[in-house]
């Protein structure tokens, strides 16, 4: 057993998930959210000669990707110091 | 034109002595170096390894010239193809790296303790992976046969027998460090020509930049305004808004979100490396890499859009005499994938999406098209095709290696001679690898007419199949095997019949008002999967539990520490 207790096992997990459910909400938001289901109305806002909503589709969300897992890793870096069950 | 073929020559010929001398030099010698690279490859290099395994000539040479078609619905492609790796890097690599085997039905049998679940994960890998295949060499073909001036079968020949030596000889090891020059060759063969067309058209280095930018003809009209009036007038949508319904973008995105997460040659890449930390970081590089053709594809798009009409409608808007055509378009007329039928008989070549139009432009030719048409020298001509090769071989070889581990290791060693050595086992690998690239040649050279069609259908199953029971596998500890084999089956079923209906039996009626909720045929992988969560949540609430040590090996896999190497048993 990894963990010293199986409260903390379970403590990890959760904030495990927590991280997760919270990276993944930013996911969707910017690709279905900005760049489909709300796209006409972000349209309106002009960004760099861009309309905002098609910047979204085609280029904002691979950005927004690309952030998203290296936050992901750093803060689950931190996570498994922080619970002691990084690797040696 | 002689001297385009001189430069494809040298240029193709130079990189494909690059891959051969990389795999001779990292010949696989184990069953493990062979499937998983002996688990030790650096993060940054599967990173990149992984990118150029996951650009398939599909995005190199087609992706650009659809959205170019398309416009904003484009977006499905850029967004669907590099959101699966968020999902990817959070919800899976970490876990299956943790676990610790080869292979995706490796981890849906023992997660499930069944050999009927890992029996249809291995049949839907095989599937999923020869679909693929053969569109490569489909690629290749097309690449060598408008270049290098051969016909399609001889360019077909040429790359299985450059893909037959890496992926057989140097198996996962050679495949990675291959690989890791294809990128290279692929990038720079993509950039080269975008930032020379973006400095023509907009005088920005950088395309991403270009995009959004003004024209530098003077007019000081942003390139994307222009785009939109010019197919206002020709009778085309909008650019940047498109024709395809909300709710259908949003299916297909997902779907080639989901889809992306669970195909097994990409999967399979995270079990090459050391550490369950650096599988999340490889998930990372992997997306930057593809990000950065990601991004350029649409500016790569808008460009070539403004330049192919302008060269064909003439800059007056009246058309451009046949008599004086710019060279590529007589270049790819001889291919048969441009035509012209002067329909006025004004003797002036004419694109509209309205009765004026007089032009058949094939959208699989503008990546290779644009350097013409932008009048860029010989060599990048040259570059471009090298990039379109190095993408197709790179992803063939992947594919090449998941269907070969596929058969030996989880058809032969799991399943019907668990006894067999792990030298033998090598061999019957590289035997599966020899037959396979045979059939996939064949594939390419003979291509069923429907390839195109069959992608969704990779997407399609994968999203509908393999997704859920990995993702289910991980965060739900009580799903057992009735739930998700049924699961499984059931998504599996429900995709394969909504697409074989509207794309093979009624083709005619695949149209919006016949789709259920305005979902098409590409996009229903997305509610495949819903069908799969939801069948296999009912059943394993009225079937018992998994066993207490799978519930042990699922609490385990949640946690880093004690990853140790990826084993063969």
């Amino acid at each position: 057993m990894a963990f010293h207790s199986k409260e903390l096992a379970k403590a990890y997990w959760r904030e495990n998930v927590k991280l997760l459910l919270s990276l993944l909400f930013v996911w969707a938001l910017v690709s279905f959210g900005f760049g489909i289901v709300f796209v006409d109305a972000l349209n309106q806002i002009h960004f760099f000669g861009f309309k905002l909503g098609f910047w979204f589709a085609q280029q904002g969300s691979i950005y927004t990707f690309v952030v998203l897992i290296f936050v992901y890793v750093y803060k689950m870096n931190r996570l498994d110091e922080k619970y002691d069950v990084q690797e040696d | 034109m002689m001297d385009i073929r001189i430069w494809t020559f040298l240029i193709v010929g130079l990189s494909f002595v690059l891959y051969i001398a990389i795999a001779i030099y990292c010949r696989a010698g184990t069953t493990k170096e062979f499937y998983v690279a002996g688990g030790g490859v650096h993060p940054v290099v599967n990173g990149m390894a992984t990118a150029a395994d996951w650009m398939s000539a599909a995005s190199f040479i087609s992706m650009a010239g659809l959205i170019s078609f398309m416009g904003y619905d484009g977006a499905v492609y850029l967004m669907g193809w590099t959101g699966g790796y968020v999902l990817l890097a959070l919800c899976l690599a970490p876990y299956l790296r943790k676990f610790g085997k080869f292979t995706v039905p490796d981890f849906i049998g023992d997660r499930y303790y069944s050999q009927t679940a890992r029996t249809v994960a291995v049949v839907c890998a095989i599937f999923v992976s020869f679909t693929y295949v053969a569109g490569q060499m489909r690629g290749v073909g097309v690449v060598f046969s408008r270049f290098l001036e051969v016909d399609i079968t001889t360019g077909v020949i040429l790359g299985m027998a450059i893909v037959f030596f890496y992926a057989v000889l140097g198996g996962m090891k050679g495949i990675t460090y291959t690989q890791v020059a294809q990128y290279c060759v692929l990038m720079m063969a993509y950039l080269v020509p975008a930032i020379f067309i973006s400095i023509m058209i907009t005088g920005h280095v950088i395309p991403q930049f270009g995009f959004g930018a003004t024209l530098a003809d003077g007019s000081g009209v942003h390139l994307l305004d222009r785009l939109d009036g010019l197919s206002a007038e020709l009778g085309f949508a909008a650019y940047t808004s498109g024709t395809k319904s909300t709710m259908d973008v949003l299916f297909i995105t997902a779907a080639l979100m989901v889809g992306t997460a669970g195909l097994p040659h990409v999967i399979v890449r995270f079990f090459t490396v050391p550490k369950v930390k650096d599988a999340r970081k490889s998930a990372g590089w992997a997306l930057i890499f593809i990000a950065v053709l990601y991004t350029t594809a649409p500016a790569v798009a808008g460009f070539a859009r403004l330049n192919m009409i302008n060269t064909i409608n003439g800059a007056d808007s009246q058309g451009t005499e046949y008599s004086e055509a710019p060279m590529w378009v007589t270049n790819w007329e001889k291919t048969g994938l441009i035509g012209w039928e002067d329909k006025n008989d004004d003797g002036r070549m004419f694109y509209s999406g309205d009765d004026r139009n007089e032009m058949h432009i094939d959208r699989d030719i503008m990546v290779l098209a644009n350097p013409e048409i932008a009048n860029l020298p010989a060599w990048v001509i040259a570059l471009v095709a090298a990039g379109g090769v190095a993408a197709a071989l790179s992803t063939s070889a992947g594919l090449l290696l998941v269907i070969s581990t596929s058969i030996s290791h989880d058809l032969l060693k799991r399943n019907l001679m668990p006894n067999i050595s792990d030298k033998l086992e090598l061999r019957y690998a590289r035997g599966a690898a020899a037959v396979a690239v045979c059939i996939a040649g064949y594939l390419g050279i003979n291509p069923p007419g429907f390839v195109a069609q069959v992608v969704a259908f990779a997407f399609g199953l994968a999203a509908s199949s393999f997704f859920p029971a990995i993702i289910l596998g991980i965060f739900y500890k009580r799903m057992n095997k009735y739930g998700a084999i049924s699961g499984m089956v059931s998504g599996m079923v429900f995709t394969a019949t909504y697409i074989v209906y509207f794309k093979f039996i009624n083709p005619a009626a695949s149209v919006p008002e016949n789709w259920w909720f305005g979902v098409s045929p590409e996009g229903i992988g997305t509610m495949g999967m819903l069908v799969n969560f939801a069948v296999a949540a009912v059943v394993c609430h009225l079937t018992p539990a998994p066993p207490q040590d799978v519930q042990d090996m699922v609490e385990s896999i949640r946690y880093p520490q004690g990853a140790g190497d990826a084993q063969v048993h």
